[in-house]
């Protein structure tokens, strides 16, 4: 069905194009639109029908006029995948960036990705170290997970993925992840920041990177992520390799689907984004994951924006019931000078329980995070109070919790860019910085773990 | 017109088809795979239909095909743990033919077709029997007999019967008029199983969980909604009411949610063991998962699924539980099918008939006397995902318009890691009237005046609470600290339960009672002692009752409760000699 060039297109509203009668064409199926000029678009179908299709042009409809070509591919969107993917950049529709050769594709696989049965599924439970003690104690990262960054604009989220991107490994072995970076719609500054950090580290041999900058065209971001999850489901389930996906900025994303939503006059949601978007993001964030019969996995960390730093804002909201916990970003403690800013209060990690314990970390982690979480929290609290009343007011107990949030922020949280904690130290700091307290107001600790650990009981 | 037509148009799930001759909710196969699919809509010669697989590279032109018949399940012995996708596909089935992605145009049958069960007859020849009435017993798995039980629209007298190993499309009735009953039968998912008549729920399902058994209690029969924010403790609620409520069947439908968190539930579920029977929970399990990257038409259809099943396990008299996490998920499947339709919204882009949908699911849940003369219940439990945790919203709204129970999860109390989050204030259950007899013949004659003095101790607490915050709690007469004292082992000792922990997860009603009166001795003794000079710090300090306190954790408490309040009250009362 190849080949065959209409010139009947009606319309052309935003990134849409509608056009007249055409032999049957299949729903998703590729487009390829000759201009004038000769140059090339490329667009997917979204609507079929025997009378009109409507074909969503990726790079922008500038200079698409009514005397344009289309021609139907006759297939639906794949990506050429093969190893050599590693290493490469690509463009937001999966074009060499990089000066490089095609890709020679050793299958070209569907980017929407078919749903992973989940009776096929196998629960994550390699707990993965990243090196920073707030993820590694409170919010641990579990191989398979899907983790996002809730994070907002003017905040460190970038250090912080590529901090995790380096040090992400396995308890006790030096297995290096591939990464598959996928930005949408970020800035080429931000970008360059990414890569060179990539380079400097040797990591861009082991990474592949699929880029749409802020001046490609919006809706390409539609389908960036898509084609870096394909890579990735290949890299992990045909070649057996461990991957951690990035992706930034969720934000960009999702505003790309409401604008063709918009073009498409579809009934908006909440705040004007489609009604379908929960289902669109969790056709992404699903794509996290190990399966029975095979050695690879695949972990992702989406970075979003919170607009106004607003947790309910439906970006943030929709991502947090699909995603297994999030980790959130705080500006307070950004100003206050601490990096990584990572607020544990909010932040969570719903495999956690799976990963943690003598076998995998340490016997007393469960026991120490809770413990750690409960007086920073109680301390926290109570900054609010001393507000008003002034810290004179406050008993013995509440005057260590106050004093340990302070420590907690200043000693726990803080580490510098390429600080590597190992679980072990972290959780030696953490009983370290506990034991400012007494211990009777200690009533999460197990007392076998206070005899075995509390630094009084060590020395 | 024929029962083939071709397909005009493909928007995402909804496909065109004309020259076709359909009726509503009619199931047909769509294009030369032949997808599954259930018609929504008739405009003229035209039949809008929803596709339950994707339907990417589909083209007009190609075939649909009328099957004539309306979505139904296949009820009959080999349900119990299975686990299926949305339209009652088995997910294990499902891997061994496509691999572990989840392809398209496959068919599988609900079950096992050619297995033998024993089928024993339970009515004679010549006996006269009706539509849902009992005709044998299959014995399904070890805890479950299945009641094999003739289709509700037929009945006759029995012609022949015969007892034996059948598969489940083996013939073993005849009736007179000729018809034949199979130990399989199908029933149309949106359509209730009909009954006798409906009861008034008497008997409170039993949970384990302090919280709800004892301050916001659920009727067997009836309908409870959970709404929550995300990491609030929805799915882990859900689940505890799974593993350990006292019902005899659970249908468990997982739709729309996380794909690891099923497989959690999948790999956990048949370790379990059920603390009713001692046997495994799977026995008495079917679990629907469809997660929320799957074909959005099947989860859909999946709560239907789920509950044509508990209300077919109910029909043959037992009690059944449904967990449905979450209708949130399932209303915004109805949103997503609305909007391709381009109907008129409602109130947030939600069709306009979100509200009525939603009052007819719940409804069907009810205690009811069976076709068969039992007595049978099915209680539903719909977990709710309102955007941004606001419950002001349409699926909120128009569940807690029909549900009696509401039990409302609380951000702030997850970040404390009081669990479970369910908050105390803003909870209600408008069953305690109709429970409260069955709770005074089974545990205490003064059960329902204990809650209501727990419950009323909590509702002072939030008053003092505000009073705190502006002076500080040393301001407050010594009474009304001791009071926020036995609020705060209230919250602490009662309402906080660990659904993880080997003991603490499961706690027996007689135990919450025992419970709930040692805090009252508390009170009593604290108050006493006090009047006689005693100190409100010494009091709360004294070792028994951190023991008691502790004591919950360990197995054998409810037997050791009592001596453990006796030396709780002996102690504070020896701190008034101290003095």
């Amino acid at each position: 069905m190849t080949g065959k060039e209409y010139r009947t297109i009606t319309d052309v509203k935003g990134p849409l194009v509608f056009l007249n009668k055409t032999e049957p064409v299949a729903f998703g199926e590729i487009v390829t639109i000759r201009l004038a000029d000769g140059s090339l678009k490329n667009g997917q179908v979204l609507d079929t029908s025997d009378d009109l299709v409507i074909v969503q042009v990726f790079e922008g409809t500038a200079k698409i006029d009514r005397t344009a070509g289309v021609t139907f591919m006759g297939d639906v969107f794949k990506l050429p995948v093969s190893k050599d993917l590693v290493g490469r950049i690509l463009d937001g529709a999966g074009r060499p960036r990089d000066g490089g050769p095609d890709i020679v594709a050793e299958e070209n696989a569907d980017i929407i990705g078919a749903a992973i049965n989940p009776f096929s599924r196998q629960s994550p439970h390699d707990f993965i170290q990243t090196g920073i003690s707030a993820i590694d104690c409170c919010t641990t990262l579990v191989r398979g997970q899907k983790l996002p960054i809730f994070s907002a604009s003017g905040l460190p989220h970038n250090d912080i993925a590529l901090q995790i991107a380096r040090q992400a490994k396995l308890k006790g072995s030096d297995e290096q992840f591939i990464v598959v970076f996928c930005a949408m719609g970020i800035t080429a500054e931000e970008y360059n920041f990414f890569r060179s950090d990539l380079e400097r580290t040797g990591a861009l041999e082991n990474a592949a990177l699929f880029v749409n900058l802020a001046d490609d065209p919006a809706v390409e971001r539609i389908i960036t992520p898509r084609l870096a999850l394909t890579a990735a489901e290949y890299l992990a389930f045909e070649h057996d390799y461990h991957v951690l996906v990035i992706y930034t900025d969720m934000t960009n994303y999702c505003d790309a689907l409401r604008q063709i939503g918009a073009a498409r006059e579809e009934v908006p949601g909440r705040r004007g984004y489609p009604g379908y978007m929960y289902t669109d993001l969790a056709m992404l964030y699903e794509r996290a994951g190990i399966v029975k019969g095979k050695k690879g996995s695949i972990t992702q960390f989406p970075i979003l924006t919170m607009p106004g730093d607003d947790i309910t804002h439906p970006i943030p909201d929709l991502s947090g019931y699909i995603t297994e916990g999030q980790i959130v970003i705080s500006r307070e403690l950004h100003q206050q000078g601490i990096y990584p800013p990572i607020n544990v209060l909010p932040s969570l990690s719903r495999l956690m329980g799976s990963c943690i314990g003598a076998d995998t970390t340490r016997e007393d982690h469960k026991s120490v995070s809770d413990q750690m979480y409960a007086a920073y929290a109680q301390g926290r609290e109570l900054r609010g109070l001393v507000a008003i009343v002034g810290e004179d007011a406050l008993n013995e107990r509440d005057k260590q919790l106050l004093d340990f949030s302070g420590v907690f922020e200043d000693r726990f949280l803080r580490q510098s860019r390429d600080e590597d904690r190992s679980i072990d130290e972290t959780l030696d700091l953490c009983w370290e910085l506990m034991s400012s307290i007494d211990t009777k107001y200690l009533v999460r600790l197990d007392q076998k773990w206070i005899e075995k650990y509390h630094p009084d009981n060590k020395a | 017109m024929s029962k083939e037509g071709v397909i005009y148009r493909i928007s995402g799930p909804v496909v065109t088809a004309t020259g076709m001759s359909a009726g509503m909710y009619d199931v047909v196969r769509v294009g030369n795979e032949g997808l599954m699919g259930e018609v929504i809509e008739l405009h003229g010669e035209k039949a809008v239909i929803q596709v339950y697989e994707d339907t990417s590279g589909i083209r007009p032109g190609e075939p649909v095909i009328n099957t004539g018949e309306t979505l139904s399940v296949s009820l009959g012995p080999g349900l119990l743990t299975q686990i299926y996708d949305g339209i009652q596909r088995p997910l294990p089935t499902l891997e061994e033919v496509m691999g572990v992605f989840i392809t398209r145009g496959v068919d599988a049958d609900a079950f096992d077709l050619e297995k033998k069960w024993t089928f024993e007859a339970v009515v004679e020849k010549g006996a006269a029997v009706e539509g849902g009435q009992v005709i044998g017993h299959v014995q399904e798995t070890e805890t479950i007999v299945h009641k094999i039980m003739v289709p509700p629209t037929m009945s006759g007298v029995v012609k022949t019967i015969k007892s034996g190993d059948f598969n489940v499309t083996e013939t073993v009735c005849t009736l007179e008029d000729g018809s034949e009953i199979q130990m399989m039968q199908k029933w149309p998912v949106r359509t209730p199983r009909p009954y006798r008549q409906k009861y008034a729920p008497d008997t409170p399902l039993i949970t384990g969980m302090r919280i709800l058994d004892f301050l916001f209690p659920l009727a067997k029969g009836g309908a409870a909604g959970i709404p929550g924010p995300f990491g609030s403790g929805k799915t882990v609620t859900q689940q505890s009411l799974a593993k350990y409520s006292d019902a005899q069947i659970v249908v468990y439908i997982g739709c729309g949610e996380r794909g690891n968190e099923m497989t959690e539930v999948l790999d956990e579920f048949p370790h379990l063991i059920d603390p009713n029977t001692g046997k495994p929970l799977m026995n008495r399990t079917v679990m629907i998962a469809n997660t929320s990257n799957m074909p959005v038409a099947a989860r859909e259809a999946s709560v239907y699924t789920g509950i044509t099943i508990a209300e077919y396990f109910r029909d043959m008299g037992y009690d059944v539980a449904l967990m449905a996490d979450s209708t949130s998920r399932w209303a915004e499947a109805m949103r997503e099918i609305s909007s391709r339709l381009e109907e008129m919204p409602g109130e947030e882009g939600y069709p306009a008939y979100l509200s009525s949908r939603i009052a007819e699911f719940y409804e069907r849940a009810g205690r009811v006397e069976t076709k068969n003369g039992d007595d049978g219940s099915v209680t539903v439990i719909g977990a709710v995902s309102p955007p941004g945790g606001d419950i002001s919203e349409p699926v909120s709204q128009g569940t807690l318009r029909i549900v009696k129970v509401f039990w409302g999860l609380d951000a702030g109390l997850a970040r404390q890691r009081h669990f479970p989050a369910i908050n105390w204030l803003n909870s209600y259950s408008l069953y305690p009237q109709s429970l409260n007899q069955w709770f005074r013949d089974n545990i205490a004659q003064d059960f329902p005046e204990i809650r209501t003095q727990i419950s009323g101790l909590l509702q002072i607490e939030a008053e003092l609470q505000e009073i705190v915050q502006l002076v500080g709690s040393d301001a407050l007469p010594v009474d009304q600290q001791l009071t926020l004292e036995v609020a705060r082992m209230i919250r602490e000792f009662f309402l906080q339960q660990n659904g993880f922990h080997d003991v603490d997860a499961y706690c027996d009603i007689n135990l919450q009672y025992s419970m709930s009166k040692a805090i009252l001795s508390f009170q009593e003794a604290a108050k006493n002692a006090m009047a006689a000079g005693a100190q409100l710090n010494d009091v709360v300090n004294v070792p028994a009752r951190t023991a008691l306190m502790r004591g919950r954790f360990e197995k054998g408490y409810i037997d050791t409760i009592d001596d453990m309040v006796k030396s709780m009250v002996d102690e504070i009362a020896g701190t008034v000699e101290d003095n």
